[in-house]
């Protein structure tokens, strides 16, 4: 403990004689919790004890099985900027929140997650729902730690907040054995403000600035490609200045969507595998990428050894691992967005770039007539899902959050919801993880109850986590859930269709009456199969204040374009 | 790239759970840990891990870079062989009779700058220091002779250049 040495600057706290287990709930009152998702067991009960003891201070919701409890403080964080919280018992417990947790890691998320465990001298013992919570969740955590004695509890906690929210998010989860929930102390409680071996955010060096700017410049035809780095720092407005002030076309990842707004002339659409053909294309036409707050995953960047290759690269980053990872940059800026891109502001000349702006123009041309006006305003008998997301778009002014669920239905959420607000769509970017839209889009409506919160789930995810359908309706919370069903698992179906000669397996699916289930729940819910009855369901849908679930009957075979295939360099996009 | 031999070292906190944090790296990116050595620092209250990998430079960068990330590592440094003075421990266990009559045991004694740690009725015990190829080599010329037991210490390894990493702590203390 004494090696931890987490610098506790902010003091104050008389003390007071109490139990670990009301301890755990005084550090999260500390950290401004209000809000935690979970699910009691054996090992955690002293912890529901005080939870209930203290309800009017703290929020505790029940989730349906843990992971639905990750997802929904995941959607919360995502939305709100604040830390989430789940809390669970021991082993199945803990183990069934470790996909939400490698979900929060790899997307960046903070989330604390609490875990109750055997008694310390039970440790090693096999014990009754005992499990290796911290070897398991090792690889999936930005931190963890076991707890054995309720002395160090004040400490733990304001370390896992600190770590969870501060440089590149992530989620850490402490486990804290029975033992010392219930063993008395003398509780005081400071913030953490800093770990002596951890350095959250870089300084930016003024060297990398001025070379960037250099770069950006003397640039014909530069290039932004934004990610969630833009969100996390809160540097939305100084993305939009850079963008503007230079010029600059600026392309969005997955996580980059809704940092900056969909319809802004210079927002030229998505990169990556499903994204939008002339971002995807001139990627490898540009003379200088510029990437802030984006980590070049390979669903972004297709075959690398063919991705901007003639270009030179700036990469605005918080994270020192990911320079040089995967794309080789000339000019690194590290620090953090909202820092980097002030400093780099005003070195900056006013630009147009205007004949290579058209280029994009050009590009997004050619897919329209190809492939998006297809999806949106379709003249086939079977409903789009482009043409679902049309409507909703036009429902909400724009103004909703979109919780996405994965598979098709997901890149067509990307591709063609609209946004103008940040931090408003929140899906599972890097795990992917089927199943995480509907609890995910609990936690959103929680942490933005003033905002429509709209879920578009497709059938085998929704089937995932559907029981989280007992939260909303507990609660009455008035999440919008549509789910797009096309009877398959449609983007494994795409894949086997156009890269298995359509041997179709186990991707068919016989649902059950989904309009039934959420009636079951006391839920509102209608089916719509037929284009002259969409808008006015979908209207009927958001005009709602109560939670409603919509079924939208859609084409079963319809595949998502443009794609670059597995394995192929962002110019061989497919457009059909 | 060509593989090569790499010395990871890395500086950390002394805490439960480290070990297996760093090795996860290891596993993640299926590289195989050739030597691993775990010790206190040149720094009070800094553990020290040495590593040995045998991998592309490139990978070994993203590697260091990886368990750098970790919160409890303070820095991790990476070096060819030429960039360091390095050593590893060996300790042969053999039967006390060879030594009155194997003459040629008492010659591998003296040629190998090996130690006698302790004799017994039974068994005797040598430690050598030295390069893998050096205890390598004794290994080799013992064998014959029947070795009863046998273990070999991760590589340790000290750089020739600076490491700058009190001036780090001091700087991270600061922030």
């Amino acid at each position: 403990m004494e090696t931890l040495k987490a610098k506790n600057k902010e003091t104050k706290k008389t003390t007071m004689k109490i139990s670990g287990a009301e301890a755990i709930i005084h550090c999260l009152l500390e950290e401004g919790v209000d809000l935690i998702y979970g699910y009691p067991g054996g090992a955690i009960m002293p912890v529901y004890d005080e939870l209930y003891k203290f309800q009017d201070k703290l929020t505790h919701i029940l989730a349906r099985h843990e992971q639905g409890a990750t997802h929904a403080a995941q959607g919360y964080a995502r939305v709100t900027g604040k830390v989430g919280v789940a809390m669970a018992t021991s082993g199945p417990g803990a183990t069934n929140l470790v996909t939400g947790i490698a979900d929060a890691q790899i997307d960046s998320t903070p989330m604390v997650c609490v875990t109750g465990q055997v008694f310390r001298h039970l440790l090693g013992s096999d014990a009754f729902q005992e499990t290796d919570i911290i070897g398991i969740s090792t690889p999936v955590t930005k931190w963890n730690y076991q707890i054995t004695k309720a002395s160090e509890i004040p400490e733990i906690m304001a370390k896992a907040f600190y770590l969870a929210r501060s440089g590149r998010p992530g989620p850490v989860l402490v486990d804290i054995t029975k033992n010392a929930q219930l063993e008395e102390f003398e509780f005081s409680y400071e913030k953490c403000t800093g770990v002596r071996s951890y350095n959250p955010v870089p300084k930016p060096k003024e060297e990398a600035i001025d070379a960037a700017a250099e770069l950006i410049n003397n640039a014909k035809k530069p290039f932004i490609v934004f990610g969630q780095g833009v969100i996390l720092g809160e540097a939305e407005e100084e993305l939009k200045a850079l963008v503007e002030k230079a010029g600059i076309p600026a392309a969005w990842t997955i996580l980059g969507l809704s940092a900056m707004d969909t319809d802004h002339p210079l927002n030229v659409g998505m990169v990556g595998m499903h994204g939008n053909y002339g971002p995807n294309i001139l990627t490898n036409e540009c003379d200088l990428l510029i990437a802030i707050g984006m980590r070049f995953d390979d669903r972004v960047t297709g075959r690398l050894d063919d991705y901007a290759k003639q270009a030179k690269v700036i990469h605005f980053e918080i994270d020192p691992a990911e320079i040089n990872k995967n794309v080789m940059s000339d000019v690194a800026v590290l620090g953090n967005s909202k820092e980097t891109l002030k400093l780099i502001l005003p070195k900056i000349n006013e630009n147009k770039h205007e004949s290579w702006h058209n280029e994009f123009k050009e590009k997004y041309k050619i897919e329209f007539d190809q492939v998006i006006n297809d999806q949106l305003n379709p003249t086939k008998e079977g409903l789009t899902m482009g043409e679902v997301l049309k409507e909703i778009n036009i429902a909400s002014e724009n103004k909703a959050v979109i919780v996405s669920d994965v598979g098709q239905h997901q890149m067509f959420a990307c591709r063609y919801a609209k946004f103008n607000q940040s931090k408003s769509n929140i899906t599972s970017g890097g795990l992917g993880t089927m199943g995480f839209a509907l609890p995910a889009a609990i936690g959103a409506k929680m942490g933005a109850m003033d905002r429509e919160v709209v879920a578009i789930i497709g059938d085998g995810g929704y089937q995932m986590t559907i029981q989280e359908l007992g939260v909303i309706f507990q609660h009455n919370l008035p999440v919008k859930i549509v789910v797009l069903n096309n009877e398959h698992l449609g983007m494994v179906r795409q894949w086997q269709e156009l890269f298995f000669d359509k041997r179709y397996a186990s991707t068919v699916m016989t649902n059950p009456d989904f309009v039934k289930i959420a009636e079951g729940y006391h839920i509102e819910a209608k089916r719509v199969s037929k284009r002259e009855n969409l808008k006015a369901a979908i209207q009927e849908m958001m005009a709602s204040k109560n939670p409603y679930f919509l079924e939208v009957n859609v084409e079963q075979e319809d595949n998502v374009f443009p794609m670059i295939p597995s394995g192929a360099s962002v110019s061989e996009i497919r457009l059909k | 790239m060509e593989k090569e031999t790499f010395t990871v070292s890395v500086y950390s906190e002394n805490n439960v759970g480290l070990l297996n944090r760093i090795s996860g790296i290891f596993l993640k990116r299926h590289v195989n840990v050739e030597s691993l050595n775990v010790s206190k620092s040149e720094i009070d209250g800094v553990s020290k891990f040495t590593i040995v990998i045998v991998e592309t430079q490139e990978a070994t960068r993203k590697i260091a870079g990886q368990i750098e990330k970790q919160i409890e590592v303070i820095k991790a440094y990476y070096h060819k062989n030429d960039e360091t003075i390095y050593q590893e421990s060996a300790l042969f266990k053999i039967k006390s009779s060879l030594l009155f009559d194997e003459r040629q045991i008492q010659n591998i004694i003296k040629e190998s700058n090996s130690e006698i740690v302790t004799v017994s009725r039974e068994f005797f015990v040598l430690s050598k220091t030295g390069r893998r190829n050096e205890v390598d080599a004794m290994h080799d010329l013992l064998k014959p002779y029947g070795i009863m037991q046998f273990v070999r210490s991760g590589r340790i390894a000290v750089t020739k250049e600076e490491m700058p990493i009190s001036a780090l702590l001091k700087e991270f203390n600061q922030n």
